[in-house]
């Protein structure tokens, strides 16, 4: 099969930006969409042209690096599934695709589809943890965890970080993001003890970052490729709701000290 | 030279050694600790543990990772569990018999009391996990639960669902989060060590690259951790992440840090076949399906008839025919070498010259039901049925062996400290524990055992002795090794000759795979090394890397990383020539029985293979030979 491609160009951060065109052919169905734009760039070196650059690492879908919208859909058309996981067999011959970073204003761009998303990295420094010193654990078996608790702290776990809730958000918030991270330790008992101070500082620092807020669109739930359910969100609220309202005042602090 | 290979093994009976050398090891005063600065490269499963452990200590800690985010490392990939001596199940584990099956199934090419330490530390690491939140799988009562893993006859592995590696590292990153929150770690994302600062024979130090902006930087330290994982990507091909490579120990060995047992690669057996040649990378279907599943081949060659239509008889499952009491859980390197056996025999599957083996689960669908079935291994099949678009409800998976991990790596004594004085190696990066094969679900546990609860111990013996004077990175040898850093990036742009990158790796990768791969002999290594060095001469004089060395640019990264490869494979080859025995994952055509299993030589090559870097002449070779006391080294027997 073929393909025509509209592929966002920028060469740096403060650099302008545009859509250039290429014709790909020679494309088999069971190439990854992340192959194929391995293709392609072995085409632009052998023109002595800049090869896109793109974030990439794992190609299994887990490690949450690739990111990029494709016709307008993070992560393109597929349901639950990861660019790199995208494989050509989901497209028509002769499809015309457009390719984006992911915009967001806390997701500065760095070089055409390679975007900085610290700020995630960020959120998770300001409470996103539990506070267990090494050696300091009980025996494992010590806390039985109810199986369906841990099983949806497993569902809200499952987050890869990868960002296209962002990137799918009309607001641009991260609120899917932190919700999973809240809900994942809020759901277990050795979450219990922090459960407060985190959301609390987790949400500042979201806001912080630049991210919007959440309106309630869905669309994150829609890009996620972990299935991700907004499900999350109504319980990060209530939690946060709980938390500013009865805040005890020795919570984890925004830096994270208290050990 | 003087490199001098000291493991450092405490004395005493192997159950008492770990717990007699901790309360012997030096200890830094808790003031002092904030005043040592410890650089961490690498931030999976041990690095992340390890430099979140060392933080927590009081120290101060610098950490580095290639990715964009600590978060993205490998270990993120890993599916199938971690193996702990907790013995939840009352099916008899011990730590003795975690310490047996591992060195048994490292084929004894593994120290002892290593071996020993990290089975006893096992059963720590899920308390530790568990405290920090990782959801394991659990069963109805809330406890935990487990399930069975090749080459052993106990269920010892937890896990947590098919992500059992993601959520392990993000229970380690999450801790290095908090530690970077509270400014006692300070974390470098995009940015890659390329090379070891060493001074009057102590490393402190490193040289790195921002994959952003290109800066070259120097960073002084009192000892530098290597946690910087394996070397499966030699191969090209590999169920290992794009980034993944052999850099930051090669520049280590090259500075003087011993490199061992580079030969002893692991090929997975359970991995999606490739399907052309865009092939970017192969993955991994967990070896955990091997639990339920059916592997077998047409008993005919050449059969093309679709799987359903080969009735029973004319099936061969022929790992439950050649190794009854383990079936289809004998370890990786026998499910490996046996599937490209009959693959080579021309009974092979699928299309592609039939380079793949039915993985079936029908019996177990049609015991269990589909929702069970689900229920374990949903991920994985949605994930194979991504790949393929076929469903593995309906029709049997294929599955073909591809390189996954690397049990050798930098050499290291018993406190993880390499022949460099101060620098220390963790995780797969090292060679320690695993031999000439590694057993599923063994590597999370090494991991998180250096990084949590060896490293923070050993690394405090080092610092509370070294000498350290004070250093900057105005010191000629710390400007010395950054220039030269410097000119070799340089370099790589200004060959400006005719082939990408991509296709002197995928050239070597090829090579590696045919001569160094699964099974090797005499001449086809000679050959492979003369190759190389073909290879690596039109490399300097033919590459086009393009772009420029002051912004983001992803083929200068990938020349860096191939031109170390293109170094480290030869030695890869000369440690296989060498070797003239077939043990675990390496064998030698030449030493095998006549049933095809693999022919040991304790008499002459007990030992670990340490290998000295000398500059244009030929490697040296150093040999640590391999004591034991408590275990007799048996021909290994899976029938």
């Amino acid at each position: 099969m073929r393909v025509t491609l509209h592929v966002w160009r920028q060469a740096g951060p403060a650099a302008l930006g545009k859509f250039v065109h290429y014709d790909v052919s020679d494309v088999s169905a069971d190439m990854s969409f992340l192959e194929l734009l391995d293709v392609l760039n072995q085409q632009l070196i052998g023109r002595r042209e800049d090869p896109i650059a793109f974030d990439h690492d794992c190609r299994e879908g887990i490690c949450g690096a690739c990111g990029m919208v494709i016709n307008g859909r993070p992560h393109g058309p597929q349901h639950a599934t990861t660019a790199c996981q995208l494989h050509m067999r989901s497209f028509p011959d002769a499809a015309e695709l457009w390719i984006e970073p992911w915009r967001a204003r806390a997701f500065p761009v760095i070089k055409d589809l390679v975007v900085d998303r610290g700020a995630l990295d960020r959120i998770v420094q300001a409470g996103g943890f539990i506070t267990a010193r090494t050696g300091s654990a009980p025996d494992a078996n010590a806390i039985p965890v109810p199986k369906p608790d841990a099983d949806r702290a497993m569902d809200a776990a499952a987050c890869i970080g990868c960002g296209a809730c962002v990137a799918a958000c009309p607001n641009a918030s991260a609120m899917l993001f932190v919700a999973a991270k809240v809900s994942h330790l809020g759901l277990l008992p050795q979450g219990q003890p922090e459960r407060a101070g985190r959301v609390v500082s987790m949400v500042a620092r979201m806001d912080a970052e630049g991210f919007g807020a959440c309106t309630n669109h869905g669309e994150c739930m829609a890009a996620c490729p972990k299935e991700i359910s907004i499900d999350f969100i109504a319980q990060l609220n209530r939690d946060y709701l709980k938390a500013v309202v009865s805040r005890k005042p020795q919570v984890s602090g925004e830096n994270g000290r208290n050990a | 030279m003087t490199l001098e290979l000291r493991a450092k093994t405490p004395g005493g009976p192997l159950a008492e050694k770990w717990e007699r050398h901790r309360a012997e090891l030096r200890l830094v005063n808790p003031a002092n600790k904030r005043k040592h600065h410890v650089i961490v490269v690498g931030s999976g499963l041990a690095g992340a543990s390890g430099a979140a452990s060392l933080a927590e200590l009081g120290y101060t800690v610098s950490c580095f990772c290639f990715q964009d985010s600590p978060r993205r490392a490998h270990s993120i990939a890993a599916q199938g569990g971690i193996n702990a001596a907790k013995n939840y199940q009352n099916d008899g584990d011990s730590v003795h018999r975690l310490f047996y099956d591992t060195i048994k199934g490292g084929d004894f090419r593994s120290r002892e009391a290593n071996v020993y330490r990290l089975a006893e530390i096992s059963a720590r690491i899920i308390d530790q996990c568990v405290a920090q939140g990782v959801p394991f799988a659990r069963e109805y009562g809330g406890l935990l639960a487990n399930r069975s893993f090749g080459g052993v006859q106990v269920s010892r592995t937890f896990y947590a669902r098919g992500q059992t590696g993601q959520q392990l590292l993000l229970g380690a990153y999450q801790a290095l989060c908090r530690q970077i929150g509270a400014g006692q770690v300070r974390m470098y994302p995009r940015t890659e060590m390329l090379d070891l600062v060493v001074v009057d024979g102590q490393a402190r130090g490193i040289i790195t690259r921002s994959l952003v902006d290109g800066k070259i930087a120097a960073h002084v330290a009192d000892a530098v951790v290597l946690a910087t994982g394996g070397y499966s990507n030699v191969y090209y091909l590999s169920t290992n992440a794009k980034g993944c490579n052999v850099t930051a120990i090669w520049r280590a060995h090259k500075r003087g840090a011993a490199l061992a047992n580079p030969c002893f690669t692991q090929i997975h057996p359970t991995c999606i076949p490739p399907t052309g040649h865009h092939q970017a990378k192969l993955t991994l279907m967990s070896e955990s399906l091997r639990n339920d599943g059916r592997i077998w081949v047409p008993l005919r060659k050449g059969d093309s008839r679709a799987p359903g239509d080969i009735p029973e008889a004319e099936r061969d499952y022929y790992l439950e025919r050649l190794y009854p009491s383990y079936g289809n859980l004998v370890p990786r390197d026998l499910a490996s070498r046996r599937a490209k056996e009959v693959c080579d025999e021309g009974r092979g599957v699928g299309p592609g010259g039939g380079h793949g083996v039915y993985l079936d689960l029908r019996d177990a669908i049609a015991r269990l039901g589909d929702a069970a079935i689900a229920d374990r291994y949903g991920n994985l099949f949605q994930m194979y049925e991504r790949i393929t678009a076929e469903s593995p409800y309906r029709v049997p998976m294929r599955i073909y062996p591809a390189p996954h991990y690397t049990m050798g790596g930098l050499w290291v004594d018993y406190n993880l400290m390499s022949t460099i004085p101060g620098l220390h190696v963790i995780g797969e990066a090292n060679f320690s524990d695993h031999g000439a094969n590694r057993l599923g679900a063994s590597a999370l546990m090494q991991g998180l055992a250096d990084g949590y609860f060896i490293l923070p111990y050993t690394i405090g013996d080092y610092l509370a002795q070294a000498k350290l004077p004070k250093l900057d990175a105005t010191h000629p040898a710390v400007r010395q090794t950054g220039a030269e850093v410097a000119d070799r990036t340089r370099k790589l742009i200004e060959a400006n000759g005719r082939r990408s990158v991509d296709t002197f790796h995928r050239e070597l990768g090829r090579l590696m795979w045919d001569r160094c791969g699964m099974s090797r002999n005499a001449s086809g290594l000679k050959d492979a090394i003369q190759k190389i060095c073909v290879l690596r001469e039109e490399f300097w004089n033919d590459v086009y890397v393009g772009g420029r060395g002051e912004d983001l640019n992803q083929a200068l990264e990938q020349a860096g990383r191939v031109a170390d490869f293109l170094e480290f494979a030869e030695l890869m080859c000369r440690d296989a020539l060498e070797r003239e025995e077939s043990c675990g994952c390496h064998f030698r055509e030449e030493y095998q029985t006549p049933e095809g299993e693999a022919r040991r030589d304790d008499e002459r090559f007990a030992y670990v293979a340490a290998w000295e870097f000398t500059g244009g002449k030929p490697p040296v070779l150093h040999k640590e030979a391999l004591e034991f006391e408590a275990v007799h080294p048996s021909q290994r027997s899976y029938v």
